[in-house]
């Protein structure tokens, strides 16, 4: 569950930066902020294993019956869909900014001094295919982390079924 | 490009006093000058895509010899981002300065195939000693000179106002460069 909020609030500042930057002008202040997305990237990376890994060897409970039983058919299937699709993409939108980055000619240099290997060659043609990869990935994420949301607050508003009581939030 | 340089190369000769030393051709299509700056830590390669040389090397005599070069500022390349903004006033001010030179005053043998030329490096109107490695290697009728030499971006005042931060962009820059030149007598 720790992971799970820790993950919330990097995703989300990972989106609002990177909205951001990509509009500044040929600065240092752009530059410096590039750098701290991919640096966040990276961590985000790693979050993204760990939560993985703790995926695989801890089975999450069972959605209490009650509420299992008020859902239609459609909207089990959407939570199942909704979360395998955003397991999926906290790995494929960092990597292929990773990858973006190495293409543009920008290797990663971790916190500007553990230099991170190049998996894609530098290339002008591969990087402006990886660019709106990476964007529209993240913009998928957002949407389903949107819908996540929404998906929890009608449980907790509408269902009134108390399952963010789950999740730390509010009393069960 | 070939035909610049081969004028080029005609004026300079025409120029340089006659001595018993001859005038070397530059390959122009198989030389390379490069650089790489350091970006938050990121290394970051860029070249020049026109410099021309003028060479006139002797191993046997190097105190006639003498090496010059002209760099066409407004030809470095780096990414499209940077393209854009590396002539303006606070890099490279091409409008102003658009050619960096470099001309030899000392070349000494350290040993074997390895030289230093000392001289005097010329950009954005500043001018600095350095002391360059070069490294040569002959084959067929050619001779490759390979090297790389640090120098101080903000001596010669590139990268001006905000872009003068280190933290940012670092001071020290790396030139690297591969000559193949013809018509140097055998080392």
């Amino acid at each position: 569950m720790a992971l799970h909020w820790l993950q919330a609030v990097a995703l989300v500042g990972m989106f609002a930066v990177g909205l951001y930057m990509v509009d500044l002008p040929f600065s240092p202040q752009r530059l410096q902020l590039f750098n701290w997305h991919k640096w966040a990237g990276v961590l985000v990376l790693t979050l993204s294993f760990a939560r993985l890994l703790w995926r695989l060897t801890h089975r999450p409970p069972a959605l209490p019956a009650a509420v299992e039983a008020g859902m239609p058919g459609w909207q089990r299937l959407a939570h199942q869909a909704t979360h395998m699709v955003l397991y999926v993409l906290f790995f494929a939108v960092p990597l292929l900014g990773w990858a973006y980055s190495s293409a543009a000619g920008f290797p990663i240099v971790l916190f500007g001094v553990l230099p991170l290997p190049d998996f894609v060659p530098v290339s002008e043609g591969l990087a402006d295919a990886l660019k709106p990869l990476h964007k529209f990935g993240a913009y998928a994420m957002a949407a389903l982390v949107v819908l996540h949301v929404a998906g929890a607050l009608k449980h907790q508003f509408i269902d009134r079924d108390r399952l963010l009581a789950r999740m730390g939030l509010g009393r069960a | 490009m070939k035909s610049v340089l081969l004028a080029l190369t005609l004026a300079a000769s025409a120029a340089l006093p006659l001595t018993a030393t001859a005038q070397q051709q530059v390959l122009a299509n198989q030389s390379e000058l490069r650089f790489v700056s350091r970006q938050m830590g990121v290394p970051v390669e860029g070249r020049f895509e026109r410099f021309s040389a003028q060479v006139r090397f002797d191993p046997a005599k190097l105190d006639d010899s003498r090496i010059a070069f002209t760099v066409d500022t407004g030809s470095a390349r780096i990414n499209r981002d940077a393209d854009a903004e590396l002539p303006k006033p606070i890099w490279f001010n091409v409008a102003q300065f658009p050619q960096a030179t470099f001309e030899s005053s000392r070349i000494r043998r350290v040993e074997g195939n390895r030289f230093e030329v000392a001289g005097k490096l010329s950009i954005k109107g500043l001018s600095s000693d350095v002391v360059v490695p070069v490294t040569l290697a002959q084959s067929g009728g050619t001779t490759t000179a390979t090297g790389s030499f640090p120098i101080k971006r903000l001596s010669f005042r590139i990268g001006e106002k905000e872009w003068a931060d280190t933290s940012m962009v670092a001071d020290e820059v790396q030139v690297r460069f591969k000559i193949d030149l013809t018509g140097v007598p055998a080392l």
